[in-house]
This record gives C-alpha cells, structure tokens and sequence, in this order.
C-alpha cells in the first residue's frame, strides 16, 4: 500500500497487467501514454540522448566556435552543406535534439507527478500490518524471556519499548495487537522516494531555468584601448546579444574606463617561456551620481557592477597611429586594436582612413611586439612582450566600401575596389615602422607616425605601445536558478540513492511461562546495511528487558 | 637557483613513477598467478574440509578441546598466498606513487593535476587507492590484476606520450574550482573504474552460471577462478553500489564545472567538447541507474551500460583531451 508508485515496467513493480489498448481512443491513448511515461521508455530517450549529444563534439557548433564552422565549410564545400540540412552545425538546438529531450522531459513529468501524489498520501499512512509469520523474512531474530508473573503485560511492555525505540531512530510506528500477539510496525525511509522526487523535478526546474531565464539574459561585448571609456548602452557596445525580453531600456547606466592592463610573460630560458599570465584589467567605473569606483577584472574573476558581470575575453596591442596628409595636416589619430594571431603576440589590424585624402586609404598592419626575421626573409615575433615592437603596413587606396551602409568588420579590410600601393606587388615596399617613427606614404599622399606612448623619461619599448582589453558585459538572471535547482538535484540524489528504506516489525507472542520476541526486517530496495539494522534493532532492545531473558538465536532462518 | 629545484624534483618524481610502474607491474603478474592459481585452492579446500568433517566424524569425541571446529572453519577460507603478494605489491607501488605525485605538486607548486600528465598520476593514484580502501570492507582481489593492469597500462602510457615539464599555470586554470573539480572528477573516474572491472566479471560469472544451468556439471568441474569470485548478482549490485557513488560525484563535477566555467568564460553551459561528453557521461550513467530498475534490463544489459559508461569516461580522458578542438585545451600538449 506505502509501497512508492513505480512504472508498470520497474524491476520491483509488481503489476503484470496486459498491456494491450483497449479499443477505442481513450484506450490507445491511455496505452500510448503509458508506453510513454514507463521505465523503458526513459531509459531508451535517455540513451538517445546521449547518442545524440555526440555529433556536436565532433563538428563545429556555431556557438561555440563559429569559426571552426566557416573553416569547416571551406574545408568540405560539399559535405558540409549536407550536414547544415541536418542541423549538424547546431546539434543542441536541433530538431531532433530538441525533439528527444523534450519527449524526455514529458516522460519524466508524466511519471513524476502521479508518483508524487501517490508519495503525498504514502506520507499519510500507517506502515502496513504485521505479517503473520515473520520468520519467513530473511532478516529475522529471536529471543525468549522467561516470565514467571503475567505474560501479556510482559509482552505488551515488551513491545511498548519496541515501539518507543523505533520511532525515536526515526520510524513511523503502528501497533498491531491482535489475540494472542503483540506487534509493532515500523517503516522508514520515505526520504528516498522524496529524495528521488526532488531530483526528477529539480531536473525540470533546471530546464525551466535556463529556457526562461535565458530571456531575461544578455551579453554584450566591447573592446577598450587603454585610456578609453564606453557607457552601458546598447549604442556603446560592439556587439549585443539580448535574450527575448531584454530592452534596451533595462541596461543600468554607467560608466567604465579601462586604466591600464597588466600582464606578464614568462622571461626566456624559463620553463613555460614566453606564456602570458596574470591578465588584469584595471577598470574605473562611475554610476551617474556615484562615486568613481576602481575594479579589477582577471580571468577566473570577473567584476561586479551594478548588478552585470564583466568578463575579461581577451587582450592585445592597439598601436596609436597618426597620419597626415601632403599639406602635414592631421587626418586620422587613433589607438587601433590589432588581433593577436600566435602565442608571441604577432597581431593583425586594419585601418581606415575614409576622410581628409584625395581617396579613401585603407592600411593592413601587421605588428610584432618582438620583431625578428625568419630565414625566409619573413617577419615574426618571438615574444609577446614589447622588446623590439615593429608594425608594417600594406597600403590600398581607393573605395572602402563603407560608404553605402553595409555594415563592415573594423577587423577587415576589403580591397576589392581597391589599388595596393605600398607592399606586396605594388613597387613600393611596404611600410615598416618602430614606436616613434614617421614615414612618407607612397605616391606623396603624406606620412604616417606611430606615436611612442611611453612617457616622457621612460627607457626601453616597455610602455611604448597601449594595450586593448577585450570586455564581455553579462546579465544572467538564469544562473542563480539554475545552480539552485542544480544543488537542489544533488541532495535529492543523494537521499534518493544512500537513504535506506526499509521495514521493521517486533512481535510478542506470549507462551506458557515466557514470552517469545521477534525481530524482522525487510529492504525495499537496494540496502547492504539491513541485516546489521536488524541486530542492532534486536541488541539494543534486549537491553531493555528482564535481565533473564536469553537470545534463542543469532540467526533463524 | 630557485629555477633548477622543481626541474630537480620533478626528475626525482618521474623516477619514482617509473619505479611504481615496474612495482605495478610485479602485482599484475603476482594477480595474475592467483587467478590461474584459484580454482585449484579453491577445490582442495573444499577436499580438506570434506576431509576434516569426515574424521571429526569418524573419531568419536576426540576432538573435544573446542578449537578443532574454528579451525576447520578459518581454514576452510582458502588462503590466496599469490593475491596477498599481489596486493602487498600494489600497496607498496602505491607508495612510490604517491610520493611521486606529491614531489610533482611540489615541483610546481600548486595541485598536481593541471595536465594531461598530471591528470592520469593523480586519477591513477587515486583508483589504485579507492581499490585498496575498497579491500579493506570486501575481498576484491580477483579485480587485482585488472586494476594494477590498468595502472600500469595507462600511467605508463600517459608518462611516456604526455610528460611535461613543469610550467607556470595558465589564468583559466588559476582557481580554486581547478582543486575541486578535477579532484572530484577523478575521484568519480575512480570509482568508475571499479564498477567496470566488477560489471566485467559479473558478465562473465553470468555465462558461466548459465553454461551450469544449461547443460550437465561438464562446466563445474572445470577450473576457473569464477568458482572463487561471488555470483553475478552479487557482483552486479555490487558495481551499482559504487557506480552510483562515482555518479554522485559526476554529478557534483559538472555543477562545479559549470559555476567554474562561468567564472572563467562567462557562461555556465556551452557545450563545448569536454562539456559534451561529460554530459554524455552523465546521462550514460543515469541510463545506468535507470535500467538497473527496469525489468529486462537488470543484469547483463545493464551491466554493458556500467561498461560502456567506462568507456566514455576514458575516451574522455584520451582521445577527447588530446584530438578534440575546444575551450578545455589543458592537455598541456602542444601541437
Ligand atoms: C532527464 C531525464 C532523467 C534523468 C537524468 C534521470 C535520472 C535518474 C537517476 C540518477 C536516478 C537514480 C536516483 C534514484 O533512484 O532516485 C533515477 C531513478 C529513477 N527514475 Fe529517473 N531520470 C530521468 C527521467 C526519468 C523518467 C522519464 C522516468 C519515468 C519513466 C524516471 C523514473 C525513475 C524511477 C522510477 C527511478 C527510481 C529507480 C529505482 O527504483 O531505483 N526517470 N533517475
């Protein structure tokens, strides 16, 4: 009767009823949800799912690396388009994942809710009655005392303490006299199928959380050269993700600017030389009306503000180029980020200069924070700190292709409708420069400079070029639900697999002149532990009686 | 000076993983006698006891003392002589492992499990150590020579293919999720292990039982260490027990894994290729767990399942480490 609810398909389930539908549609319906909401059922959809969690560790997934999936279309022009129609490039949101783990999920509901109902009244009741011979159960004991006064009350005294002892280790207890015995009762371990409830629903509420809280997330990105500010506005940032519900009303105005940004580099001849470590950024924030606020953002510790989390992403050099034209006058002065390309900082950038030349210029730059020269005659750096910091340019004049609206990458450069000028195969050799030097651009156009940002005084390259940092700005009003559910789910499991359920019974049969005591238990479910309960159940009580009492028995089965 | 110390301590360390590796290696061969040696032990202690009944009976009220039955009792357990060795050789291996695993911490200064090196001395270490924890409660030792095997196979392996100096950690890894998740995670590859090695001879005890039900005690009479190792329902629920154990702790690393990777990257879930196949995992083990309570399923089917969960756990830990493109590029490997 306590027993929990269990699929009609579960090992222990006793229920054999024939599972052919009856005619008519409430009966195939009622069969096809059974078939639905069973153990087997869960079991396949389950490893399904696992199957089909595969494939996306084996292709690209654009979001997770939609690079990897442009390379992949370049790689395979002819399978991959096959494998987009299947959804390949985004397993997780697939038809047929999709599909899978929510037929899942309805299995689950369907067997979970008339399971808890069931568990709400289990709550209610009383253990079950006595069985009449206990010593069918594996888990039995016995012991008589020798009574010489009045053996009922012996009995039912006996069976009292029983009583007692049990609930106080936690049983639920019922009495159950009847002519000529004494008995109790008890059953535990309702916890386990509490435990298993919380988990499958806690497992819902994982899914809910991140469905619906993932509306009310967004994530924007910003890149910040040393020195610079951006405000959080949707204006502001150069890319935004808002989820479903995110307006662009609801970001919380303020301000930050990225002071400076560290990091160091293990010194040559050191093991793990030339690796970069200890990023940090480190940031002013300032709320409209509030005080200016210094932060610090590293990996592993992103920074709060004002209820947003900031991420550091990622990091490079943004060297500061200035360029004039023929008449020396100034027509682009910018700190541009370059992005890194190798381990040793060797970074790649664009600049545009759309105004202020007879046609629009547009420079393709390479920059070597450690500048030496391979064999081949090609540059390279060895290094990522400033040692020997040198930036070439490949100049294109011509239409940038910005005019006309199209959005363009500041990280690209199309030169389509463009003529090289300077580098490659365009007679003039490319431009090459150190912190601090100007150079003429080709064809009299005018020069260029790239600005020492060092101090005055300081020695060396060190602080000679800026550094960008490369934010990430989160709102996630998902996580702190889904981690709940989440924790929520362990500490079911862990009740719903270590709890012990199990019963217990203590039966008095007065005799002629003693009283015989029994001590049984029965597992329901996996519990390695019960033959030692009931000892225990059966030392601890012996304790209790009349000191002539002797155990019959260790073991009677 | 301060430079030369940890490369000093880190060769101290490989020598002494080298060391446990070949002390490994003389416990698989000691295991290994004792398993072709059992079944042989096994009968003749079944002879001495039928021996002994058959004179305590014979001779009447000789044996009154009181310690002739103990003693035909206590010897009637047939003493593994090879297993012991088998298993003092494990723990002495266990020794030099573990030292060498914590000179390695010490050469870096930090955990040490941060690479793929330092992944499998660690994870190693630590299913070698819940095998010799785990003997203590339940006499397990016919797992012996699958358990050193493993660790001699895959420590050997992961020293010769993955060794690498000691470099400072990269920012990712600079945190305290680092010491719990991965601790945990190979605390569960662990108990893993040991579910599959007793998921394997459950389904080969399982062939035999059915081999004596089928057909006449041809099969009984033959030798097999199977006659000394518990029946396959024994072993089965013995492997749920710490199959679950491990999928507890599964568990606990891919919450912490994703309040970690929240921290580092920005997002709790991204399915990236180490987040999947800890997924799959998961969900392998909990197909597991179900399929222990479905009817059809208990038994030998699910026991594959233990297996194929194993399976995925090393692939994981290999293949997924080594080939796989994604965020969790900590092989420490350069490629
Ligand atoms: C998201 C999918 C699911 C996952 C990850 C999952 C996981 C688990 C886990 C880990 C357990 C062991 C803990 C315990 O015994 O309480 C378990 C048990 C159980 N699950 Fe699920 N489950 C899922 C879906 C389902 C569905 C759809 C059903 C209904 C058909 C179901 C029915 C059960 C039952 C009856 C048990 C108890 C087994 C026993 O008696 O030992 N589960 N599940």
């Amino acid at each position: 009767m306590t027993d929990p609810l269990r699929p009609s398909d579960h090992a222990d389930s006793t229920s054999d009823e024939v599972t052919q539908p009856r005619l008519g549609v409430v009966g195939w319906l009622r069969w096809g949800w059974r078939q639905l909401t069973s153990m087997r059922t869960a079991l396949v959809l389950l490893l399904l799912l696992a199957i089909a969690a595969v494939p996306g560790s084996l292709v690209p997934q654009r979001t997770a690396d939609p690079n990897g999936v442009t390379q992949y279309f370049t790689d395979n022009p002819d399978l991959a388009p096959v494998l987009d129609k299947l959804s390949l490039f985004d397993v997780y949101s697939s038809p047929w994942f999709s599909a899978i783990y929510l037929l899942l999920f309805i299995s689950l509901i369907g067997c979970v809710l008339p399971r808890t109902k069931h568990h709400w009244k289990a709550l209610r009741s009383q253990p079950p009655r006595t069985p009449a011979r206990l010593s069918r159960l594996d888990d039995h004991r016995t012991r008589t005392i020798q009574v010489d006064a009045d053996t009922d009350a012996v009995a039912a005294a006996a069976v009292e303490s029983a009583a007692a002892q049990l609930r106080k280790s936690g049983y639920r207890v019922a009495r159950y006299d009847s002519r000529g015995s004494f008995s109790v009762s008890a059953e535990r371990g309702y916890l386990r199928e509490t435990g298993n409830l919380l988990f499958h629903g806690a497992l819902v509420g994982v899914l809910i959380a991140v469905g619906v809280g993932g509306g009310f997330t967004y994530t924007g990105q910003r890149v910040l050269v040393e020195g610079q500010a951006f405000s959080n506005s949707l204006l502001d940032y150069s890319s935004f993700n808002p989820g479903r519900f995110v307006g662009g009303d609801t970001l919380t105005p303020y301000s930050m600017t990225l002071d400076k940004f560290d990091v160091t580099y293990v010194p040559p001849g050191q093991p793990g030389s030339g690796q970069a470590g200890n990023f940090v950024a480190h940031v002013t924030t300032q709320t409209p009306g509030g005080d200016a606020q210094d932060g610090e953002v590293r990996v592993n510790h992103p920074l709060d503000v004002q209820g947003d989390r900031v991420y550091l992403l990622g990091n490079g050099y943004a060297p500061t180029v200035t360029i004039r034209d023929a008449d020396g006058k100034e027509v682009f002065h910018d700190s541009v980020a370059f992005l890194p390309q190798d381990a040793n900082m060797t970074s790649l950038g664009v600049i545009k200069v759309a105004d202020g030349l007879p046609q629009q210029l547009g420079l393709l730059g390479f920059f070597y924070p450690t500048m030496d020269v391979l064999d081949s005659g090609a540059l390279t750096s060895t290094y990522g700190a400033l040692e020997y910091p040198t930036l070439t340019l490949r100049v294109y004049e011509g239409d940038l292709g910005i005019d006309d609206g199209t959005p363009r990458s500041v990280y690209t450069l199309d030169p389509s409708k463009m003529t090289q000028i300077a580098g490659g195969d365009s007679g003039n050799p490319a431009i090459q420069l150190m912190p601090g030097q100007t150079e003429d651009l080709p064809n009299g156009l005018g020069t260029i400079t790239f600005e020492n940002e060092a101090p005055p005084g300081a020695v060396g390259y060190e602080q000679s070029v800026k550094r960008f940092a490369s934010l990430s700005i989160h709102r996630d009003l998902a996580g702190p639900w889904v981690l709940g559910f989440a924790l929520l789910a362990l500490f079911g499991l862990l009740a719903a697999l270590f709890v012990p359920r199990r019963r217990m019974w203590v039966k008095a049969t007065p005799r002629d002149g003693s009283v015989e005591i029994e001590y049984a238990g029965l597992a329901r479910g996996e519990d390695p532990t019960l033959a030692a309960a009931v000892d225990q159940l059966a030392d601890k009580h012996g304790a209790t009686l009349p000191s002539q009492s002797h155990p019959d028995t260790g073991k009677v089965d | 000076m301060p430079g030369t110390d940890p490369l000093l301590l880190d060769e101290i360390s490989l020598l002494l993983v080298w060391t446990a590796v070949a002390i490994y290696v003389l416990a698989f061969i000691a295991y290994a006698i004792d398993l072709a040696r059992r079944s042989d032990l096994a009968l003749k202690a079944k002879d001495q006891i039928v021996a002994r009944e058959l004179v305590t009976a014979g001779g009447g009220g000789v044996i009154s003392s009181g310690s002739g039955a103990p003693a035909s009792a206590s010897s009637a357990k047939p003493r593994y002589l090879w297993a012991r060795l088998g298993t003092v050789l494990t723990a002495l291996g266990f020794v030099f492992h573990l030292v060498a695993t914590v000179l390695r911490g010490v050469a870096a200064g930090r955990v040490p499990w941060s690479n793929m090196y330092e992944f499998a001395l660690t994870g190693l270490l630590l299913i070698i150590a819940v095998y010799l924890v785990v003997l203590t409660r339940y006499d397990l030792r016919f797992l012996g020579s699958l358990m050193t095997g493993l660790a001699v196979l895959l420590l050997g392996g992961a020293t010769l293919a993955f060794h690498v100096e000691v470099v400072p950690l990269a920012d990712p890894l600079k945190s305290v999720w680092l010491v719990v998740h991965v601790f945990v995670a190979s605390l569960a590859t662990a108990l893993f292990a040991l579910a599959f090695g007793l998921s394997v001879v459950q389904l080969i005890q399982t062939r035999r039982e059915r081999k004596l039900l089928d057909g006449p005690t041809d099969a009984e009479t033959k030798r097999s260490f199977l006659r000394t190792v518990p029946n396959a329902e024994a072993l089965e629920s013995l492997a749920y027990r710490f199959a679950i154990v491990g999928f507890i702790f599964w568990t606990f690393t891919l919450i912490a894994g994703s309040i970690w990777a929240n921290d580092a990257w920005g997002r709790f879930w991204g399915f990236d290729t180490k987040e999947v196949w800890t997924f799959v995992i998961w969900v392998l083990y909990a197909g597991y767990i179900h399929a222990r309570a479905t009817r059809g399923w208990r038994g030998t089917r699910s026991a594959w399942l233990s297996i194929i969960g194993f399976t995925a756990v090393l692939f994981n830990f290999t293949i997924v480490n080594v080939f796989f493109k994604g965020l969790h590029a900590y092989s420490g490997l350069t490629t």
